[in-house]
Protein backbone atom coordinates (compact mmCIF):
# COMPACT_ATOMS: atom_id res chain seq x y z
CA UNK A 1 0.00 0.00 0.00
CA UNK A 2 2.61 2.69 0.91
CA UNK A 3 4.85 1.85 -2.33
CA UNK A 4 2.27 -0.11 -4.73
CA UNK A 5 -0.02 3.00 -5.04
CA UNK A 6 2.51 5.52 -5.27
CA UNK A 7 4.55 3.57 -8.41
CA UNK A 8 1.31 2.73 -10.07
CA UNK A 9 0.25 6.55 -10.07
CA UNK A 10 4.15 7.47 -11.35
CA UNK A 11 3.53 4.65 -14.23
CA UNK A 12 -0.09 5.72 -15.04
CA UNK A 13 1.02 9.36 -15.15
CA UNK A 14 4.38 9.03 -16.73
CA UNK A 15 2.59 6.64 -19.01
CA UNK A 16 -0.41 8.61 -20.29
CA UNK A 17 2.14 11.80 -21.09
CA UNK A 18 4.70 10.15 -23.04
CA UNK A 19 1.96 8.03 -24.46
CA UNK A 20 -0.34 11.15 -25.32
CA UNK A 21 2.52 12.79 -27.54
CA UNK A 22 1.68 10.10 -30.49
CA UNK A 23 -2.25 11.67 -30.09
CA UNK A 24 -3.82 15.05 -31.11
CA UNK A 25 -4.85 17.45 -28.18
CA UNK A 26 -8.27 16.95 -29.07
CA UNK A 27 -8.23 13.14 -28.58
CA UNK A 28 -9.04 11.85 -24.81
CA UNK A 29 -5.61 11.34 -24.06
CA UNK A 30 -4.11 14.62 -24.96
CA UNK A 31 -7.02 16.07 -22.56
CA UNK A 32 -5.82 13.77 -20.22
CA UNK A 33 -2.09 15.00 -20.82
CA UNK A 34 -3.03 18.79 -20.70
CA UNK A 35 -5.28 18.19 -17.81
CA UNK A 36 -2.49 16.27 -15.85
CA UNK A 37 0.08 19.50 -16.82
CA UNK A 38 -2.17 22.10 -14.66
CA UNK A 39 -2.57 19.12 -11.95
CA UNK A 40 1.48 19.20 -11.91
CA UNK A 41 1.70 23.06 -11.89
CA UNK A 42 -0.95 22.88 -8.64
CA UNK A 43 0.80 19.72 -6.87
CA UNK A 44 4.53 21.26 -7.62
CA UNK A 45 3.60 24.65 -6.88
CA UNK A 46 2.22 23.69 -3.48
CA UNK A 47 5.85 22.37 -2.86
CA UNK A 48 6.49 25.79 -2.94
CA UNK A 49 4.14 26.52 0.34
CA UNK A 50 5.42 23.09 1.72
CA UNK A 51 8.87 24.62 1.85
CA UNK A 52 7.88 28.26 3.06
CA UNK A 53 5.94 26.05 6.19
CA UNK A 54 9.07 24.01 6.93
CA UNK A 55 10.83 27.63 7.18
CA UNK A 56 8.66 28.92 9.48
CA UNK A 57 8.54 25.46 11.28
CA UNK A 58 12.41 25.55 11.81
CA UNK A 59 12.66 28.79 12.68
CA UNK A 60 9.43 29.02 15.32
CA UNK A 61 11.01 25.88 17.02
CA UNK A 62 14.59 27.60 17.05
CA UNK A 63 12.84 30.67 18.42
CA UNK A 64 10.17 28.87 21.39
CA UNK A 65 13.54 27.10 22.67
CA UNK A 66 15.57 30.12 22.72
CA UNK A 67 18.48 28.67 20.57
CA UNK A 68 21.87 30.35 19.56
CA UNK A 69 20.91 33.56 17.69
CA UNK A 70 16.74 33.22 18.40
CA UNK A 71 16.48 37.26 17.58
CA UNK A 72 17.82 36.77 14.31
CA UNK A 73 15.07 34.16 13.92
CA UNK A 74 12.23 36.24 14.65
CA UNK A 75 13.51 38.87 12.24
CA UNK A 76 13.48 35.73 9.34
CA UNK A 77 9.41 34.92 10.69
CA UNK A 78 8.74 38.65 11.15
CA UNK A 79 9.14 38.75 7.25
CA UNK A 80 7.92 36.25 6.06
CA UNK A 81 4.38 37.40 7.72
CA UNK A 82 4.84 40.79 6.41
CA UNK A 83 5.76 39.92 2.63
CA UNK A 84 2.99 37.05 2.31
CA UNK A 85 0.16 37.68 4.66
CA UNK A 86 -0.91 41.02 2.79
CA UNK A 87 -0.77 39.77 -0.75
CA UNK A 88 -3.08 37.01 0.51
CA UNK A 89 -5.86 39.18 2.01
CA UNK A 90 -8.30 40.52 -0.86
CA UNK A 91 -7.61 43.60 -2.30
CA UNK A 92 -11.21 44.96 -2.24
CA UNK A 93 -10.69 45.12 1.49
CA UNK A 94 -7.52 47.52 1.21
CA UNK A 95 -5.28 48.76 -1.79
CA UNK A 96 -2.06 47.79 0.24
CA UNK A 97 -3.23 43.92 0.38
CA UNK A 98 -3.07 41.85 -2.84
CA UNK A 99 0.33 41.89 -5.26
CA UNK A 100 -0.31 44.99 -7.41
CA UNK A 101 1.29 48.23 -7.09
CA UNK A 102 1.21 50.19 -4.15
CA UNK A 103 0.27 46.99 -1.84
CA UNK A 104 2.44 46.10 1.11
CA UNK A 105 3.97 42.72 -1.10
CA UNK A 106 5.12 45.11 -3.80
CA UNK A 107 6.66 47.46 -2.19
CA UNK A 108 8.52 44.87 -0.02
CA UNK A 109 9.61 43.36 -2.88
CA UNK A 110 10.90 46.29 -4.86
CA UNK A 111 12.67 48.14 -1.59
CA UNK A 112 14.30 44.95 0.08
CA UNK A 113 14.15 41.43 -1.56
CA UNK A 114 14.96 42.63 -5.13
CA UNK A 115 18.11 45.29 -3.92
CA UNK A 116 19.35 42.10 -1.79
CA UNK A 117 18.61 39.89 -4.24
CA UNK A 118 20.92 41.98 -6.58
CA UNK A 119 23.64 42.77 -3.56
CA UNK A 120 24.04 38.86 -3.18
CA UNK A 121 24.46 38.04 -6.44
CA UNK A 122 26.96 41.37 -6.63
CA UNK A 123 28.89 39.83 -3.69
CA UNK A 124 29.39 36.63 -5.46
CA UNK A 125 31.32 38.78 -8.17
CA UNK A 126 34.54 38.95 -5.18
CA UNK A 127 34.07 35.00 -4.47
CA UNK A 128 34.41 34.51 -8.03
CA UNK A 129 37.57 36.32 -8.14
CA UNK A 130 38.96 34.68 -5.16
CA UNK A 131 37.80 31.43 -6.81
CA UNK A 132 39.92 32.59 -9.82
CA UNK A 133 43.35 32.99 -8.34
CA UNK A 134 43.00 29.35 -7.29
CA UNK A 135 41.88 27.98 -10.29
CA UNK A 136 43.85 30.08 -13.05
CA UNK A 137 47.41 29.86 -11.07
CA UNK A 138 48.32 28.20 -14.82
CA UNK A 139 50.03 24.98 -13.14
CA UNK A 140 48.99 22.91 -16.35
CA UNK A 141 48.73 23.43 -19.68
CA UNK A 142 44.67 23.09 -19.67
CA UNK A 143 44.39 25.15 -16.64
CA UNK A 144 46.63 27.52 -18.90
CA UNK A 145 43.51 27.11 -21.48
CA UNK A 146 41.27 27.91 -19.05
CA UNK A 147 42.92 31.10 -17.92
CA UNK A 148 43.40 32.51 -21.34
CA UNK A 149 40.31 31.72 -22.83
CA UNK A 150 38.19 33.08 -19.66
CA UNK A 151 41.04 36.25 -19.71
CA UNK A 152 39.92 36.41 -23.64
CA UNK A 153 36.26 36.30 -23.44
CA UNK A 154 35.89 38.99 -20.16
CA UNK A 155 38.05 41.34 -22.42
CA UNK A 156 35.78 41.20 -25.40
CA UNK A 157 32.67 42.04 -23.93
CA UNK A 158 33.82 45.21 -22.38
CA UNK A 159 34.40 47.91 -25.00
CA UNK A 160 38.06 48.86 -23.70
CA UNK A 161 38.97 45.34 -23.48
CA UNK A 162 37.67 45.46 -26.99
CA UNK A 163 39.77 48.16 -28.28
CA UNK A 164 42.68 46.52 -26.73
CA UNK A 165 42.41 43.49 -28.56
CA UNK A 166 41.90 45.05 -31.52
CA UNK A 167 45.62 46.50 -31.02
CA UNK A 168 46.73 43.23 -32.11
CA UNK A 169 47.11 41.99 -35.38
CA UNK A 170 44.00 39.74 -36.91
CA UNK A 171 40.46 40.20 -35.97
CA UNK A 172 40.73 38.74 -32.41
CA UNK A 173 37.14 39.56 -31.47
CA UNK A 174 35.93 37.67 -34.94
CA UNK A 175 38.29 34.86 -33.53
CA UNK A 176 36.82 34.92 -30.61
CA UNK A 177 33.04 34.79 -31.47
CA UNK A 178 33.17 32.36 -34.28
CA UNK A 179 35.93 29.32 -33.10
CA UNK A 180 35.56 30.74 -29.84
CA UNK A 181 32.11 31.09 -28.48
CA UNK A 182 30.04 29.25 -31.75
CA UNK A 183 33.01 26.66 -32.23
CA UNK A 184 34.49 24.78 -29.20
CA UNK A 185 32.12 26.23 -26.55
CA UNK A 186 28.98 25.31 -28.62
CA UNK A 187 30.58 21.88 -29.10
CA UNK A 188 31.18 20.98 -25.43
CA UNK A 189 27.55 22.68 -24.59
CA UNK A 190 26.38 20.29 -27.00
CA UNK A 191 28.24 17.30 -25.38
CA UNK A 192 27.07 17.91 -22.36
CA UNK A 193 23.32 17.61 -23.32
CA UNK A 194 23.36 15.29 -25.17
CA UNK A 195 24.95 13.47 -22.22
CA UNK A 196 22.77 14.73 -19.90
CA UNK A 197 19.54 14.38 -21.71
CA UNK A 198 20.29 10.73 -22.35
CA UNK A 199 20.59 10.31 -18.89
CA UNK A 200 17.58 12.69 -17.77
CA UNK A 201 16.07 10.17 -20.46
CA UNK A 202 16.86 6.60 -18.64
CA UNK A 203 16.41 8.21 -15.31
CA UNK A 204 12.74 9.28 -16.58
CA UNK A 205 12.08 5.27 -17.84
CA UNK A 206 13.70 4.52 -14.72
CA UNK A 207 10.58 6.82 -12.50
CA UNK A 208 7.80 5.65 -14.78
CA UNK A 209 8.50 1.70 -14.20
CA UNK A 210 8.98 2.02 -10.84
CA UNK A 211 12.34 0.86 -11.04
CA UNK A 212 13.74 4.31 -8.96
CA UNK A 213 12.34 4.37 -6.03
CA UNK A 214 14.63 7.06 -4.28
CA UNK A 215 12.28 10.19 -4.67
CA UNK A 216 9.65 8.17 -2.20
CA UNK A 217 12.30 8.10 0.84
CA UNK A 218 12.32 5.44 3.49
CA UNK A 219 9.87 3.85 5.68
CA UNK B 1 12.87 64.36 -2.58
CA UNK B 2 9.58 63.10 -0.65
CA UNK B 3 10.56 61.92 2.86
CA UNK B 4 9.38 58.44 1.58
CA UNK B 5 11.85 58.60 -1.04
CA UNK B 6 14.13 59.19 1.17
CA UNK B 7 13.54 56.81 3.46
CA UNK B 8 13.08 54.33 0.39
CA UNK B 9 16.56 54.90 -0.16
CA UNK B 10 18.37 54.77 3.09
CA UNK B 11 16.49 51.59 3.56
CA UNK B 12 17.88 50.02 0.52
CA UNK B 13 21.06 51.36 1.56
CA UNK B 14 21.07 50.34 4.68
CA UNK B 15 20.50 46.49 3.26
CA UNK B 16 23.02 46.69 0.15
CA UNK B 17 25.89 48.02 2.98
CA UNK B 18 24.80 45.70 5.49
CA UNK B 19 24.99 42.45 2.90
CA UNK B 20 28.33 43.82 1.46
CA UNK B 21 29.74 43.75 5.15
CA UNK B 22 30.01 40.17 5.24
CA UNK B 23 32.74 40.64 2.85
CA UNK B 24 34.87 41.67 5.98
CA UNK B 25 33.53 39.28 8.46
CA UNK B 26 30.22 37.92 9.80
CA UNK B 27 28.49 40.77 12.23
CA UNK B 28 25.00 41.26 13.60
CA UNK B 29 24.29 44.10 10.50
CA UNK B 30 24.72 40.98 7.99
CA UNK B 31 22.78 38.82 9.49
CA UNK B 32 20.04 40.92 10.18
CA UNK B 33 20.06 41.53 6.67
CA UNK B 34 20.07 38.06 5.74
CA UNK B 35 17.05 36.81 8.05
CA UNK B 36 15.14 39.79 6.65
CA UNK B 37 15.89 38.55 3.47
CA UNK B 38 15.10 34.80 3.97
CA UNK B 39 12.25 35.46 5.54
CA UNK B 40 10.99 38.03 2.67
CA UNK B 41 11.86 34.82 0.10
CA UNK B 42 9.49 32.90 1.77
CA UNK B 43 6.95 35.48 2.30
CA UNK B 44 7.31 35.84 -1.62
CA UNK B 45 6.60 32.56 -2.60
CA UNK B 46 3.31 32.44 -0.40
CA UNK B 47 2.06 35.09 -2.74
CA UNK B 48 3.58 33.78 -5.61
CA UNK B 49 1.93 30.38 -5.06
CA UNK B 50 -1.43 32.01 -3.45
CA UNK B 51 -2.04 34.30 -6.61
CA UNK B 52 -1.03 32.11 -9.41
CA UNK B 53 -1.69 28.81 -8.37
CA UNK B 54 -4.47 28.55 -5.57
CA UNK B 55 -6.61 31.18 -6.77
CA UNK B 56 -5.34 31.25 -11.09
CA UNK B 57 -5.17 27.71 -11.67
CA UNK B 58 -6.82 25.84 -8.88
CA UNK B 59 -10.26 27.97 -6.98
CA UNK B 60 -11.22 29.58 -10.26
CA UNK B 61 -11.67 27.07 -12.63
CA UNK B 62 -13.05 24.50 -9.90
CA UNK B 63 -16.00 27.64 -9.41
CA UNK B 64 -16.08 27.80 -13.11
CA UNK B 65 -17.26 23.97 -13.45
CA UNK B 66 -13.96 22.46 -13.65
CA UNK B 67 -14.75 20.21 -10.09
CA UNK B 68 -12.47 17.29 -11.15
CA UNK B 69 -9.57 20.14 -9.90
CA UNK B 70 -10.77 18.99 -6.81
CA UNK B 71 -8.55 15.60 -7.46
CA UNK B 72 -5.23 18.08 -7.38
CA UNK B 73 -6.53 20.06 -4.72
CA UNK B 74 -6.12 17.03 -2.05
CA UNK B 75 -2.75 15.98 -3.99
CA UNK B 76 -1.57 19.10 -2.92
CA UNK B 77 -2.86 18.98 0.90
CA UNK B 78 -1.73 15.05 1.41
CA UNK B 79 1.81 16.82 0.29
CA UNK B 80 1.54 18.62 4.05
CA UNK B 81 1.85 15.29 5.49
CA UNK B 82 5.69 15.13 4.49
CA UNK B 83 5.73 17.40 7.84
CA UNK B 84 4.83 14.79 10.14
CA UNK B 85 7.04 11.84 10.74
CA UNK B 86 4.44 9.09 11.34
CA UNK B 87 2.18 9.94 7.82
CA UNK B 88 4.99 11.01 5.51
CA UNK B 89 4.35 8.00 3.95
CA UNK B 90 0.71 9.49 2.62
CA UNK B 91 2.83 12.27 0.38
CA UNK B 92 4.53 9.72 -1.64
CA UNK B 93 1.63 9.69 -3.92
CA UNK B 94 1.73 13.39 -4.41
CA UNK B 95 5.64 13.29 -5.47
CA UNK B 96 4.51 9.86 -7.46
CA UNK B 97 1.76 11.97 -9.34
CA UNK B 98 4.67 15.32 -9.93
CA UNK B 99 7.57 12.51 -10.09
CA UNK B 100 5.39 10.40 -13.09
CA UNK B 101 3.84 13.67 -14.92
CA UNK B 102 7.67 15.25 -15.19
CA UNK B 103 8.94 11.97 -16.15
CA UNK B 104 6.37 11.31 -18.71
CA UNK B 105 7.25 14.66 -20.57
CA UNK B 106 11.28 14.77 -20.17
CA UNK B 107 10.99 10.97 -21.69
CA UNK B 108 9.90 12.39 -25.05
CA UNK B 109 11.33 16.18 -24.67
CA UNK B 110 14.94 14.97 -23.74
CA UNK B 111 14.77 12.86 -26.94
CA UNK B 112 13.22 14.21 -29.22
CA UNK B 113 13.67 18.42 -28.07
CA UNK B 114 17.03 17.88 -27.33
CA UNK B 115 19.13 14.87 -28.18
CA UNK B 116 18.04 14.67 -31.86
CA UNK B 117 18.03 18.20 -33.04
CA UNK B 118 21.50 18.51 -31.46
CA UNK B 119 23.17 15.15 -33.39
CA UNK B 120 21.19 16.42 -36.29
CA UNK B 121 22.41 20.18 -36.02
CA UNK B 122 26.01 18.37 -35.52
CA UNK B 123 26.31 16.51 -38.31
CA UNK B 124 26.73 19.08 -40.99
CA UNK B 125 27.94 18.23 -44.78
CA UNK B 126 31.66 18.92 -44.63
CA UNK B 127 32.34 19.42 -48.71
CA UNK B 128 30.49 21.70 -50.53
CA UNK B 129 30.30 24.02 -47.10
CA UNK B 130 30.41 27.80 -47.60
CA UNK B 131 34.44 28.46 -47.66
CA UNK B 132 37.20 27.01 -45.63
CA UNK B 133 35.62 28.71 -42.23
CA UNK B 134 32.54 27.06 -42.44
CA UNK B 135 34.46 24.25 -43.25
CA UNK B 136 36.99 24.31 -39.99
CA UNK B 137 34.02 25.22 -37.62
CA UNK B 138 31.72 22.01 -38.67
CA UNK B 139 35.00 19.98 -37.87
CA UNK B 140 35.84 21.80 -35.01
CA UNK B 141 31.99 20.88 -33.99
CA UNK B 142 32.36 17.60 -34.74
CA UNK B 143 35.40 16.44 -33.06
CA UNK B 144 33.97 18.57 -29.86
CA UNK B 145 30.85 16.90 -29.56
CA UNK B 146 32.44 13.46 -30.04
CA UNK B 147 35.32 13.87 -27.92
CA UNK B 148 33.31 16.03 -25.13
CA UNK B 149 31.24 12.67 -24.81
CA UNK B 150 33.74 10.27 -24.67
CA UNK B 151 35.35 12.09 -21.46
CA UNK B 152 32.15 11.68 -19.69
CA UNK B 153 31.89 8.32 -20.66
CA UNK B 154 32.98 6.07 -17.72
CA UNK B 155 31.74 2.56 -18.82
CA UNK B 156 35.47 1.99 -19.91
CA UNK B 157 39.01 3.02 -18.29
CA UNK B 158 40.22 5.60 -20.56
CA UNK B 159 43.10 3.92 -22.25
CA UNK B 160 44.60 4.09 -25.95
CA UNK B 161 42.26 5.61 -28.44
CA UNK B 162 39.78 6.34 -25.70
CA UNK B 163 42.42 8.07 -23.50
CA UNK B 164 43.11 10.21 -26.72
CA UNK B 165 40.12 11.21 -27.50
CA UNK B 166 39.12 11.68 -23.84
CA UNK B 167 42.18 13.98 -23.77
CA UNK B 168 41.06 16.00 -26.49
CA UNK B 169 37.83 16.18 -24.74
CA UNK B 170 39.76 17.96 -21.51
CA UNK B 171 40.67 20.74 -23.55
CA UNK B 172 37.50 21.68 -25.46
CA UNK B 173 36.14 21.06 -21.87
CA UNK B 174 38.53 23.66 -20.66
CA UNK B 175 37.75 26.41 -23.56
CA UNK B 176 34.37 26.20 -22.41
CA UNK B 177 34.31 26.24 -19.34
CA UNK B 178 36.92 29.24 -19.53
CA UNK B 179 34.09 31.10 -21.50
CA UNK B 180 31.72 30.25 -19.31
CA UNK B 181 33.81 31.84 -16.24
CA UNK B 182 34.26 35.01 -18.58
CA UNK B 183 30.64 35.09 -18.94
CA UNK B 184 29.69 34.79 -15.15
CA UNK B 185 32.04 37.05 -13.71
CA UNK B 186 31.29 39.61 -16.77
CA UNK B 187 27.44 39.00 -15.22
CA UNK B 188 28.51 39.26 -11.80
CA UNK B 189 30.34 42.49 -12.22
CA UNK B 190 28.00 44.18 -13.69
CA UNK B 191 25.16 43.42 -10.76
CA UNK B 192 27.80 44.69 -8.73
CA UNK B 193 28.55 48.33 -10.94
CA UNK B 194 24.74 48.33 -10.43
CA UNK B 195 25.00 48.56 -6.59
CA UNK B 196 27.80 50.43 -6.23
CA UNK B 197 25.88 52.98 -8.87
CA UNK B 198 23.09 53.10 -6.70
CA UNK B 199 25.21 53.52 -3.66
CA UNK B 200 27.20 56.65 -5.42
CA UNK B 201 24.60 58.44 -7.46
CA UNK B 202 21.28 57.46 -5.34
CA UNK B 203 22.12 57.07 -1.45
CA UNK B 204 25.59 59.21 -1.73
CA UNK B 205 23.49 61.83 -3.90
CA UNK B 206 20.72 62.27 -1.64
CA UNK B 207 22.66 63.10 1.34
CA UNK B 208 22.21 67.18 0.34
CA UNK B 209 18.19 66.13 0.51
CA UNK B 210 18.46 65.94 4.32
CA UNK B 211 18.22 68.45 6.29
Amino acid sequence: MRTTVPIAVAFIAGMVVAVSYFFADESAIGWLRLEFLVWLIIVGGMTLALGVVSIVRVNWDAVKKRKEGWPYKVLTLVSVFAMGVPAVLPESWSPLFGRNQGSIYEWLFTYLDAPMMATMFATLAFYIASAAYRAFRARNAEATVLLITATAVMLWRVPMGEAFLNLFPGDIPYFLNTYIMAGANMAVQRGIIIGAALGAASMSLRIILGIERTYMGRG
Amino acid sequence: MSGVELFQIWLVAFATLALFSFMYKDNPFYRVAEHVFTGLSAGYYIGLTWDTIIVTQLWNPMMSGRWWLFIPGILSLLMFTRLSPRFSWVSRTSLAFVMGVTAGGALVFQLHGLVLPQIQSTMMPLWGSEGVGTLLLTIIMVIGVISTLIYFYYSKEHKGVLGMTARVGIWFIMISFGAHFGYTVMGRVSLLIGRVQFLIEDWIGSFGQIG
